[in-house]
Order: C-alpha cells, then structure tokens, then sequence
C-alpha cells in the first residue's frame, strides 16, 4: 500500500484553478522530486498537504497512510507525521526557537500517547542534529527565524524535520537561494534521513538538489498536471532542453 | 439623565458628610485641601470629548452614575477569598477593601530597620507632621476633576516611607479590594510612596474586584517622591470585573539620577483610564514606562502618559503593547513636553497593538510638545493581526491551533514581560497574563476573526 496516494485532485486558489488533476502515488522508503516551472502548480500541492486552508479542493481524493488526508487539519496531518519544509519560513519574534520546537515535539508526543520531553532530555538531541547541520547553537535562543539569513532559515527547516521525524518530508524549493555550500548541507541533512519507513518529495526547480538527493522518481508537473514521470535521468533531461517543450507538449494535449 | 446641577450635589451631599467625620477632619491644613479640592472639582465639572487630553475617552457613564462613598464592606471578606491575590515572595501586602485599610486582611512582613509602610488614615490621626510635607505637593488638580475629586475625599491609602540609603529587597504590594453593593459605590484610594535619596526598593498596586458585581468607581492616586539617586520600580494591576470604572494616576516626582520604572497591567474593567505623570526634575533622571493593556468584551482601555524633562540629560522611554478583542477600545495617548532648560533630553515612545477583530479598536496618539533645542525625541506606533502564515507554520509543525495563538499572543505580551526585572510581581504577573491570553485564544474559535488571510502569503507556483 502507498503511503501517500493523490486522485485527481483538483484546487482553486480565489477562483482560479491551480491543479487541474494530479495523480500521484508515493509509498514508504522512495524519494519523489517535483519539477516545474514557476506558476505550475508545485507549491500549491505541498500546501494543500501539508493542509494549508487557504487552498479549495474542489474534487479529488488524498489518502494518507490509509486516512483521509483532505479532512485532517494541519496539526493533526503534522501528528501523523507529514512535515513541510516551507519556502519562506515565516519569522516569529518573541517565541525562542528551542522553546518553539520543544512544543511542537510536545504536541506531537501527546497526540501519540507518548511522553512529554522535558527541556534536560530535549537538549542533547538537539544539539546533536545542530550538529548534523552544521548551525551555531547561539540561534537556538533567538526568536524563531527572526534576523535569519536566507540560508540559516532553510537549514532551520531542516533542523525541525529532523527534530520531528517524519513519516512523510515535503520540502517545497528548500534549495531556491541557496548558495552551493548551504545547498550541500542542506542536502546532506536530507539525505541522512532517508530511509526505508520515511517517504520525501523535493519539489524543485532546478536539477542541482538531485545531484545531492537522488530521487527514486520525478514528475514534471506544467499548468496544474503531472505531464511525465520517469527516473532521475528525466531531471538530467529537463535540465537539458528545459521546461518549453513539455510546456508546448503540455500545450498540444489539452488545448486550453 | 441626570443634568451636571445634580451630579454635583450628589457629590455635595456626600462630600458634607465625609468632611465632618473623616480622619484629619480637625487639621486645618487638611481641611482646606479638601475643600479646595472639592471647589476645584465643581469648577471644573467632569471631562468631555472636547477636551483634548480626553478626547477618546468618555466618561459620561461616570458623570451619570449617582456613586456614593462605601465604608463598611471589609466584614464581608476572608483570608481565604484574599488567596488568589496574594503574591508569593513579598515583604508585605496591605489590603484596601473600598478604599479603607484592613489591617486584619494584610500581611505584614519584616521591613528593613526605617522603612514605614502603613495607612494614610492611621498616619493621619497619629503623626500628620510626617505627611504634610510631601502630600498633594506634586499632583496638579488645577484642570484634572479626578484629581480634585480624589483630593477632596482623601482619607486612606498607603503611606510609605523609605529613609536614606536603604535597600528594600522585597516588593512592597498594595492590594486594593472593591466589593461591590446594591448601591453604585465609589473609593478614593490616595497613596503618598516617598524614598529618600539613594534608596531602592519596588512597589506593586493591584486593583480588584471581588463579591458583588454592582457598578463600582475607583478613583485613584499614588503620589511616588523618588529622591536623588533613588532605583525604584512601580507595578500597577487592574483587573476589576466588567462594571468597574477605575481611573488611576501616578504621579512621579524624580530627583537628581533617580531611575524609576512604572508597569502598568491593564486585564480588566469596563471603562479604565491609567495616566502615568512623571515630572523628570532633577538632572540625569531615567524613567521608564511600560504597559500592556489587554481588552475584550466592550471594555475601554485607556493609557494615557504625561512625561515631564524639566532637566537636562534625562532620558525616558515609553513602550505600551495593546491586545484588543471583541469590542474592546484601546487609547495609547502619550505625551511628552520638554522644558526649555531640558537640553540633551533623549525620549522614545512605541505603542503596539494587536486587534483581534474587526470590531476591536485603538487610538494611539503621540504628542510632543518641545522648548529645548538640544533634544532626541522619537515616537512610534504600530498596529496588526495575528498573521495567518505564522498561525500555519506553527500549525504545520503539530502545535493545535488555539496554543498556536496563544504562543502567538504571549509572545506579543512578551515585549513588555521582557522589562520587567525577574522578581515576585513578574512572576505573578507573568502567571496571570498567561492566564488571560489563553481565555483569549480558547474563544478565538468563535466570532469574527481577524486574520491575515494568506494573500501575499506565496507565489503560486
């Protein structure tokens, strides 16, 4: 069984629909990438899973680990294990970092049956995931994502997914403005968590993240529609000839 | 309606009868503070919209409402409905209950050798001698009818005196009680704090409102006199029920290098007004004045801020955060006047708000008004929703949405938390906001929200 399964879904985001029938089916252990070009629908899908409720789903179903994704609210599709790294982590003054991601971790172990974390307990692994990503510990206290750099902010995304553990990783262009050695570490971070229970779908523009994180598959996603899907060497294509002749093929099979 | 001829005699009536048997009533100088007061008061007759200092504020409900002074509510009270307001880790904690001191409802701990913290009513009766130098020298009653009218009905409050040199490490708490009648009743608390040179010590005023829940005035005032090189913090809690008016005034005289910090907390009542008036005399004075003001429901909320430079090189600062739900009516009016000598004056303002409604309001209103040349004056205002994208980050991360906005919230409520030195009364007070904001986040479900929607969020794509 899938972890994740997409049927036909269809979004509108102020009466204008965005995903126009995506299919898509991803089970534990594989890495996905999604390509596009901008305004093709990329970010729009790891919203709407990742149940931002601002996006309308106007048909179409998610199943998720055998649940209705669709009728999950964020933080119960967060306690069930979905996380998204976000394309612009938002800033948050006045809530610290650690006490933000000790309480999303608490939340979580709660809605599991699981213990609380208590700050002593909390400490040693987080140091050591800050490690993993190479950050410096002095950002733990500062207030969530406030004065970041663009790549201190991505690499705190990161941070959180391996701070939370989840089932299923979406990260939506966590490589855009990255510099080659942010992206690496970025990557590397990503990379180690691959493993046999965990499913992640990269959403990218650009080919580069794939040389870092080597997808099981990628789909090419134009105007609202997944329009191929394919092995690793189809980023090596796409990066090639670029997105124009799918758009144009795209294009040719549904006439607008 | 009830027209100003009889307002003023409802005040006439009461205030005859007070005069004759009130504390000091046979002190010559007393008396003819009173009455001059009082004369002031109908003089000067209740503020309207007109006046500027009052134009977001109205007190008709006030001026309509025939108050009459409550002196016998102390019987009704017990240690143990007194539990929840009491502050863990002070010197003392002297309880007011309408006004009136209640000896056997406070704590009285030990103070350093010198300090005196007692009732005004009792200091009165035994050793005027002691108050006269300092009383009614500092606020101005000539254009202020609440000022005049607590002046006429002075009788109780604090009196507090801090000699010379003296350090006084725990926080020294009022704790004001109003209980409430059939009748609509008013108090006049009046408090004379003075610390003389080099001392430091912390003050903490807490306002509530327990029992009945009939209509109740509260007209208060707290004269501080910080003496040269004085280090002295100031809290001020008002948390009385929904029919409560209270207006408040603290009025601080500062020496020389005297550094003095004023908190005020505004969490309940319906109409309350907090003016804060510190006059910067002596040279090198630092004084800092930071509030947080949360209003729901139809309360109005009312922050207004006179600070004084009549000396060079001082510096003040004002820093007000506002979180207004419901119907709630924030005012943030700060005033800041330098004299022509006060050359070199560094001031600040920042006023901050969060509306969680569309029916929630704010007037916030900087006015400075400037004789020197030399001076740094700076002000700002903000106003804002709980942002959508962060209510969605911290949701996607696993945390349920009602302690999302209250993490949101408390974060705000943070900023002023922040100035606040750690000590009993923060903590107290920390624990207390807590307690509000997540009444606030847990009702968020319900009514009109006000949220960003998302909008400039993302590019689609």
């Amino acid at each position: 069984m899938s972890l994740l399964e997409i049927k036909n879904l269809h979004v509108k985001v102020d009466n204008h629909e965005i995903l126009k029938g995506i299919d898509l089916k991803v089970s534990a252990g594989e890495v996905h990438s999604i390509m596009g070009p901008n305004g093709s629908g990329k970010s729009t899908l790891a919203q709407v899973l990742a149940r931002r409720e601002t996006y309308a789903v106007t048909s179409g179903e998610v199943s998720y680990n055998g649940k209705d994704l669709l009728a999950m609210k964020p933080e119960e599709a967060a306690c069930e294990g979905i996380f998204m790294a976000f394309q612009y982590p938002v800033e948050i003054p006045g809530i610290s970092n650690a006490y933000f991601l000790r309480s999303a971790l608490n939340a979580i172990h709660k809605y599991r049956g699981l213990d609380e974390i208590d700050a002593m307990d909390f400490l040693p692994m987080f140091r050591e995931k800050l490690k993993l990503l190479d950050m410096d510990e002095k950002l733990m206290n500062r207030s969530v994502n406030e004065g970041f750099s663009g790549g201190e902010k991505k690499r705190n995304e990161i941070l959180q997914m391996a701070v939370l553990e989840p089932k299923l990783a979406i990260l939506d262009e966590t490589d855009s403005g990255l510099d080659i050695d942010a992206l690496k570490i970025v990557a590397q971070g990503v990379d180690a968590m691959r493993n046999p229970e965990r499913a992640i779908i990269v959403v990218t523009h650009y080919q580069r993240l794939l040389n870092y994180i080597i997808p099981d598959f990628v789909h090419v996603l134009v105007d609202g529609r997944i329009v191929r899907s394919g092995g690793p060497e189809l980023a090596l294509e796409l990066e090639e000839k670029g997105y124009g002749a799918m758009e144009a093929e795209a294009r040719h099979a549904t006439p607008a | 309606m009830i027209t100003a001829t009889q307002q003023l005699e409802s005040y006439l009536e009461s205030f005859s009868e007070f005069e004759k048997l009130a504390a000091g009533h046979d002190l010559p100088w007393l008396r003819k503070l009173r009455r001059d007061a009082f004369a002031r008061f109908c003089e000067v007759g209740f503020p309207t919209t007109h006046d500027e200092d009052w134009r977001f504020t109205n007190v008709s409900a006030i001026a309509q409402t025939p108050f009459r002074l409550t002196r016998n509510g102390r019987a009704r009270l017990s240690q143990q409905e007194l539990e929840p307001y009491r502050v863990p880790g002070v010197a003392c904690q002297l309880v007011f209950v309408n006004g009136c001191f209640a000896r056997e409802l406070s704590l009285l701990g030990k103070l350093p050798d010198g300090v005196k913290v007692s009732s005004l009513a009792w200091e009165i009766s035994s050793n005027p001698g002691a108050i006269e130098a300092h009383f009614g020298r500092y606020l101005d009653i000539r254009r202020d009818a609440f000022g005049a009218l607590n002046t006429a009905f002075v009788e109780d409050g604090a009196f507090v005196h801090i000699p010379r040199g003296t350090l006084v490490e725990e926080p020294i708490c009022l704790l004001f009680v109003s209980t409430g009648d059939d009748a609509p009743s008013m108090s006049h608390p009046r408090n004379l704090i003075v610390a003389e040179e080099n001392s430091q010590a912390t003050f903490g005023e807490d306002y509530v409102s327990l029992g009945g829940g009939g209509a109740a005035f509260c007209n208060t005032v707290t004269e501080l006199v910080a003496g040269d090189h004085t280090v002295l913090s100031h809290y001020m809690i008002e948390r009385e029920h929904e029919q409560a008016f209270n207006i408040s005034t603290l009025r601080i005289q500062q020496g020389r290098s005297a550094n003095v910090v004023s908190h005020s907390v505004l969490l309940g009542g319906a109409l309350v007004r907090n003016n804060v008036h510190p006059l910067l005399a002596g040279e090198g004075g630092e004084c800092l004045i930071n509030g947080l003001f949360i209003g729901n429901g139809h309360q109005h909320l009312d922050n207004y801020m006179l600070v004084e430079h009549a000396s060079p090189r001082c510096g003040s600062r004002q820093f007000y955060n506002g979180i207004l739900d419901g119907h709630a009516h924030g005012v943030f009016h700060g005033r800041i006047i330098v004299h022509k000598d006060a050359q070199k004056t560094d001031a600040k303002q920042t006023n901050r708000n969060l509306l969680l409604s569309d029916d929630a309001q704010i007037d916030t209103k900087p006015q400075l008004e400037i004789y020197a040349d030399d001076v740094k004056c700076t002000h700002g205002a903000t106003i804002g929703q709980i942002e959508g994208d962060a209510l969605f980050y911290l949701r996607s991360r696993g945390i349920d949405e009602v302690s999302a906005r209250k993490l949101l919230l408390f974060a705000f409520a943070s900023e002023c938390l922040d100035r606040m030195k750690q000590g009993p009364v923060r903590k107290y007070v920390e624990g207390l906001i807590n307690q509000y904001l997540f009444q606030m986040a847990n009702s968020a479900s319900t009514g009109n929200r006000r949220e960003d929607t998302g909008r400039n969020w993302e590019e689609i794509g």
